[in-house]
């Protein structure tokens, strides 16, 4: 399955998504959080919802020095953690800025599509979604 | 609280020197949790006694609670400081993104003292502060452009609060507020002119941390169960429908809704105004605080051509709620939506409390209508209930004062009417003009009594509404009702959730909830540091003068008919001899 975002006109800002992202490892706060929220200039104008779109050739793996990013059988990436050496480069790469940080770790925190902060969204902004080919990608 | 809590930390800015620190408070934290019980403490070890509220060690304190990041509806950030409005405490709350943005910045309170020599901004994250030139931000006539300089030129997106002021701030009139994310407000008080006086037009703050919790898979449980009621509770289901503009309609028919000044308490003109119609005619989008699923706030779409070019509009995004409809809409006579929200779109400019401006107003209105003020007063204007182009004028007038009449209109009502007259019908309690509640004596006394004169000190008009209208309770019950709830108002605003959250977050959640951040309190224990930070409140404000015998009250509120019929003169005496022998 494949996180996606339905309609982000009905975003409310909220950031329950981000929490639950964060909420993942068990702890309270945002350290974790794959997921983004964020004003498209100004509340008034609504908001821009951020997800891993899981490429199917994946710039932020393709960039990486280390191999830390393996690329995934149907789009996406995994992080090998103990391979990365926190350069960044994969963070400047995805240009629609899906590749979040872990300040604390100084790691990148990636996407796995689990869909947690599905369930968290009051206004079903996000969806888990079959991708174009049914491949499941848990 | 659990060791590595960053909630202890507190930042101290000098604007003077320019310099910041941090220093653990855990004995503050443990004691008193956070927000206002934090605040009140910091308040009265920083503020020096009998100070000028604008003098540069007049302090600034911004505090959020052990929930704060952790909990849905924790959205809230204390601010409190010594009110330029009342002399005494100034305290007043505010979401947005505020105080995730604090605490995720690994701050659980603020201290700002000193003065800057020129303008200037607060960049403050990665654990660092930098006092940013804001020389060209000063004057600007709509403080919302200001907010978008800062925001164009912090980073932090989507994790960040920008507080701001506006013009009124700068030119400190002693109600002028702080925005944050355009929408929200530490409204009340006078936060606004405190940071004009100090030459601070704004915090950008941002962060991106870890919370810790004592037990992982019990803190997901209540969280789920918090979530669940938030998104699924009758008891929310109105701030996320029709918003709090739903009680205009009920106010208005139960005669409790201050209409021109409260020489009436309702009108037949209502119906465009009220919150079903203005969602129907109007709402335009909802929007949220930082982790609150609800979306109170509501945004309506003012469209306006222009008068040169009929092809030529400008859309303007304007917030409104009941408060507003009340003080900027029937408080002076105007139940037309678009005039309405014209008048709340100038006051969100210059960055005003909204029913501060609205009660000084509706009292300029009825003073020209007496002929006790002249056009001169208001600079060559005169002044009809209901004229919004000419409300928008003394809004901007008042703001940046053009006579010496608006100069005092500037200080608040109470102020103005003790040179101009006019006192029985300014309607201030406590120096801080009333909000749209003329439900009844307990409203009134609630708004005397409470902490800093706020109709959410102690929700004395829900006792009018809930008990009063149909049964009768004595001064004292009343007195006693009022005194316990501000108690767990108290602790609500320490943990600091949304008031709007106390029928979900009850004393034994609360137990619950703060016990996963590492504060083991169970609900009585919790009931006593309620007590006990009210009592610190008034600690301070009887240190700064306030007096119960002092108060005065203005005489329109036994004249107009309100939903109890018990408004009277004996009742409200009682009540304030009461509380005065409590307090003293």
């Amino acid at each position: 399955m494949k996180l996606a975002v339905k309609d982000a006109m009905r975003c409310v800002g909220c950031q329950s998504c981000m929490f639950a992202c964060s909420r993942r490892s068990g702890n309270a706060g945002l350290s974790n959080t794959c997921i983004g929220v964020k004003s498209a200039g100004g509340i008034s104008r609504g908001y821009t919802v951020i997800v891993c779109r899981s490429c199917e050739n994946p710039p932020c793996a393709s960039v990486c020095p280390t191999g830390a990013l393996v690329p995934q059988k149907g789009g996406g990436v995994r992080l090998i953690s103990s391979k990365c050496i926190g350069c960044g480069l994969c963070k400047d790469a995805c240009i629609i800025d899906a590749v979040f940080w872990n300040e604390e770790q100084d790691k990148p925190v990636i996407c796995v599509q689990c869909g947690y902060c599905v369930e968290y969204c009051p206004y079903e902004v996000l969806e888990l979604v079959k991708d174009e080919k049914g491949v499941n990608h848990d | 609280m659990i060791e590595n809590d960053t909630l202890s930390r507190v930042l101290y800015i000098d604007l003077t020197k320019k310099r910041y620190f941090v220093k653990d408070r855990k004995d503050l934290f443990e004691k008193y949790l956070g927000g206002t019980g934090v605040a009140t403490q910091l308040l009265l070890e920083e503020c020096p006694e009998g100070i000028d509220a604008f003098a540069k060690e007049s302090p600034i304190i911004f505090a959020v609670g052990p929930l704060t990041g952790a909990f849905p509806l924790a959205s809230k950030t204390c601010a409190m400081f010594k009110s330029p409005h009342t002399g005494d405490l100034g305290e007043s709350h505010a979401g947005g993104r505020s105080a995730i943005a604090i605490r995720m910045a690994g701050y659980g309170a603020i201290v700002i003292k000193g003065k800057s020599e020129l303008p200037i901004y607060l960049s403050i994250s990665n654990g660092k502060v930098l006092f940013k030139n804001a020389t060209t931000l000063w004057g600007m006539k709509d403080g919302s452009i200001a907010a978008r300089v800062m925001r164009q030129s912090e980073g932090g997106e989507g994790l960040r609060a920008i507080f701001r002021i506006g013009q009124a701030g700068e030119n400190m009139a002693t109600f002028a507020n702080v925005t944050t994310e355009t929408y929200r407000h530490f409204g009340r008080l006078g936060l606004g002119a405190i940071f004009g006086s100090k030459m601070l037009k704004g915090i950008v703050i941002s962060g991106k941390q870890m919370i810790e919790v004592t037990n992982k898979k019990e803190y997901r449980a209540l969280y789920d169960q918090i979530y669940k009621a938030a998104t699924e509770s009758p008891l929310m289901q109105k701030y996320h429908d029709v918003g709090t503009a739903i009680n205009i309609k009920s106010l208005n028919s139960m005669k409790a809704l201050p209409v021109k000044n409260l020489q009436m308490s309702s009108t037949e003109d209502i119906g465009p105004v009220t919150g079903e119609e203005m969602a129907k005619n109007h709402l335009a989008r909802r929007v949220a605080c930082a982790h609150c699923p609800v979306a109170c706030i509501h945004l309506a779409y003012l469209r306006e051509a222009y008068d040169d070019d009929p092809y030529f509009y400008k859309t303007i995004p304007v917030c409104y709620d009941f408060e507003l409809i009340y003080s900027l809409g029937t408080m002076v006579g105007i139940t037309e939506p678009k005039a309405l929200l014209k008048l709340i779109d100038i006051v969100e400019q210059v960055g005003v409390d909204a029913m501060s401006m609205g009660v000084i107003l509706a009292w300029i209105t009825e003073m020209f209508e007496k002929n006790m003020i002249s056009e001169s007063d208001l600079g060559d204007m005169s002044i009809n209930w209901g004229d919004a182009e000419k409300y928008i004028e003394l809004v901007k007038n008042i703001s940046k004062p053009t006579t010496v009449f608006l100069k005092a209109c500037a200080h608040g009502v109470d102020y103005a009417s003790k040179i101009y007259g006019g006192k029985e019908f300014a309607m201030q309690f406590g120096k801080n003009e009333m909000p749209g509640y003329h439900t009844g004596p307990a409203g009134y006394l609630g708004f005397l009594l409470g902490a800093r004169h706020s109709h959410l000190d102690n929700g004395g008009y829900s006792i009018d509404q809930k008990e009063l209208i149909n049964v009768d309770l004595s001064p004292e019950q009343v007195v006693n009702k009022l005194l316990d709830e501000e108690a767990i108002r108290q602790i609500l605003s320490s943990i600091a959730v949304c008031f709007f959250a106390r029928g979900i977050y009850e004393l034994k959640l609360v137990s619950e909830a703060i016990k996963l951040l590492g504060f083991d309190l169970n609900e009585n224990k919790l009931h006593e540091i309620g007590k006990q930070i009210h009592l610190n409140k008034y600690k301070f404000k009887m240190r700064e003068g306030f007096r119960i015998e002092k108060l005065e009250v203005p005489e329109r509120i036994y004249e107009t008919v309100d939903p109890t019929g018990k408004i009277t003169k004996e009742f409200i005496k009682k009540g304030l001899d009461y509380a005065q022998n409590l307090i003293n």
